[in-house]
């Protein structure tokens, strides 16, 4: 590893953290869709969906919680597209510093804006009644799955901040993974869906991570669940890593 | 540099460029838009890979030893390549802090006196205008004084005090013993600035000489006496009158 890679991720993480701190809009806007589905799920659907759960807010959070990361991580494609259209992305590569740097500066920003987008969320789904007995272990743990989740999202969302030909594409990408919640266990269970959506259902990542998320929540026994939705989200983390760093080496050379 | 071939598909862009630059000398690059200067200057700067033929910067191979290709060089692209969002300052800072030298707030700010930009320094660049961005953009280039600089077509949509501006900053650097290779479209920067122009025509080098020499190349003119008429550039420079600092600033804040 080159000898600057520390030094200078840092740099440029910092630069892009600036980015951030100068246009707050963009955690405001990765927080108001989850949010607003959350306040149309509990306060308009939440009254006819039966769960099984006390408060259905607490059922729901979890699901609304992956719903953010993935609004969120559109921002990261976003600003990495930027980079590279402006010409800054060209005078880094031209300059000796460590080259993955570039990358893991905008990983790491992604990181933070998620991180403060969630906290906001949370915030909000407390103030909505949302409660859960769950000590600091178990928030931990479920901060460690987001934070996962998160950075398995944000590879993916760099691949088409790379080799998108608009700022459209470069954030189209993240649709899927915001309705990808929809068909899971995250707003409603599963066992009243037909056989084939059920199927995909109990079988795509967002159920098994959801359902993690809601145990720790809950302080049930998180079961088979939780080693389901980690193998995921490595799973994702390390193929996505992959092409991004295959896309990158293209651009760079 | 010798023998670079690049195409771009089937677009063959470059047929074979041979070109050497003196040391601490300035030159020129010449070439209608299209020609291919871009694409020399980024295989010059380890953005992009020739097809064939080897190049050198400062001794190194730009394939083999491109890191400290990088070392020696900076890059001023077509395109003013600045951080819209952070300040002048800031982006002078980024840059210093990202070659890794000692002091990064005092090189910047001797960058944004040298460069007229203080009073402009902590505001956004976005609220600049294209010819502080150019200057920003050169002084970004300049932090750790690399031995070479390239410029690629450092004045194209400029006005003309701010071309002028950033005649004088080049002029300095080759005094400073700096060697600039200088992309231009513009036959009167080549004939400012430059020791050595090439042209560069359909993918070759068609002339590379002194300008002495270039102009041998066409038949002695005839003496002809003419009334020196001022150019239209002389008049709007004399309009607009001296080019004190804050006169330039405070005119550039659109
Ligand atoms: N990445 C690219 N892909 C395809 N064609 C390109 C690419 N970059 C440049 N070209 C083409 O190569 C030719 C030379 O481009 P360029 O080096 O930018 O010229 P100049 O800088 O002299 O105006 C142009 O015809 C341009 O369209
Ligand atoms: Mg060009």
């Amino acid at each position: 590893m080159n000898k600057h890679f520390l030094g200078d991720t840092t740099v440029l993480t910092g630069r892009s953290l600036r980015h951030i701190a100068r246009s707050p809009d963009t955690i405001i806007t990765t927080a108001i869709m989850p949010i607003a589905f959350m306040l149309l799920f509990v306060y308009v659907f939440g009254g006819a969906i039966q769960t099984g759960s006390d408060k259905y807010v607490n059922y729901l959070l979890p699901g609304i919680l992956l719903i953010t990361i993935a609004s969120g991580i559109s921002y990261t494609a976003f600003r990495l597209f930027l980079d590279l259209q402006g010409g800054i992305f060209e005078r880094f590569q031209s300059m000796p510093i460590a080259r993955s740097s570039v990358l893991w500066a905008h990983v790491l920003t992604s990181l933070v804006a998620n991180l403060i987008s969630l906290v906001v969320v949370v915030l909000v789904a407390l103030l909505m009644g949302f409660r859960s007995g769950a000590g600091v272990l178990g928030w931990l743990a479920v901060a460690g799955i987001l934070v996962l989740f998160t950075l398995a999202l944000t590879w993916i969302a760099v691949i088409p901040g790379l080799t998108a030909k608009s700022v459209d594409g470069a954030s189209a990408f993240a649709y899927p993974l915001i309705f990808l919640p929809f068909i899971s266990s995250a707003f409603v269970p599963t066992d009243t869906m037909p056989g084939p959506v059920r199927a995909f259902a109990e079988h795509q990542p967002v159920t098994s991570i959801v359902n993690a998320v809601r145990d720790l929540f809950t302080q049930q026994p998180v079961d088979s669940d939780i080693w389901t939705a980690l193998a995921w989200c490595v799973g994702i983390l390390v193929v996505a890593y992959l092409f991004a760093n295959v896309s990158y080496r293209r651009k760079i050379s | 540099m010798q023998g670079l071939e690049k195409s771009f598909k089937q677009l063959k862009v470059l047929r074979g460029v041979d070109i050497d630059v003196a040391r601490g000398s300035i030159f020129a690059l010449l070439g209608s838009n299209g020609a291919g200067k871009t694409t020399v200057v980024k295989i010059l700067s380890t953005l992009l890979k020739a097809d064939t033929g080897t190049a050198r910067v400062n001794g190194f191979d730009v394939v083999t030893q491109a890191a400290d290709v990088r070392e020696s060089i900076s890059l001023t692209g077509q395109f003013a390549a600045v951080d819209e969002i952070l300040s002048g300052r800031e982006n002078l800072v980024l840059v210093a802090r990202l070659r890794h030298l000692e002091d990064p707030g005092t090189i910047a700010d001797d960058l944004l006196r040298r460069f007229s930009l203080t009073e402009a320094g902590s505001r956004r660049v976005a609220t600049y205008s294209g010819g502080m961005r150019r200057r920003l953009d050169i002084a970004m280039s300049l932090i750790g004084s690399p031995p070479v600089v390239f410029l690629d077509e450092p004045t194209t949509g400029l006005d003309p005090e701010a071309r002028l501006e950033v005649w004088q900053a080049v002029k300095e650097l080759a005094q400073g013993g700096t060697t600039v290779l200088l992309t231009t479209q513009y036959l009167d920067e080549a004939e400012q600035l430059a020791d050595r122009i090439a042209i560069l025509h359909e993918g070759r080098i068609i002339v590379n000489g002194t300008l002495d020499e270039l102009k041998q190349l066409l038949p002695p003119a005839e003496v002809e006496y003419v009334e020196k008429q001022p150019t239209l550039e002389d008049v709007f420079l004399t309009l607009v009158g001296a080019r004190t600092d804050s006169a330039r600033t405070d005119g550039e804040q659109r």
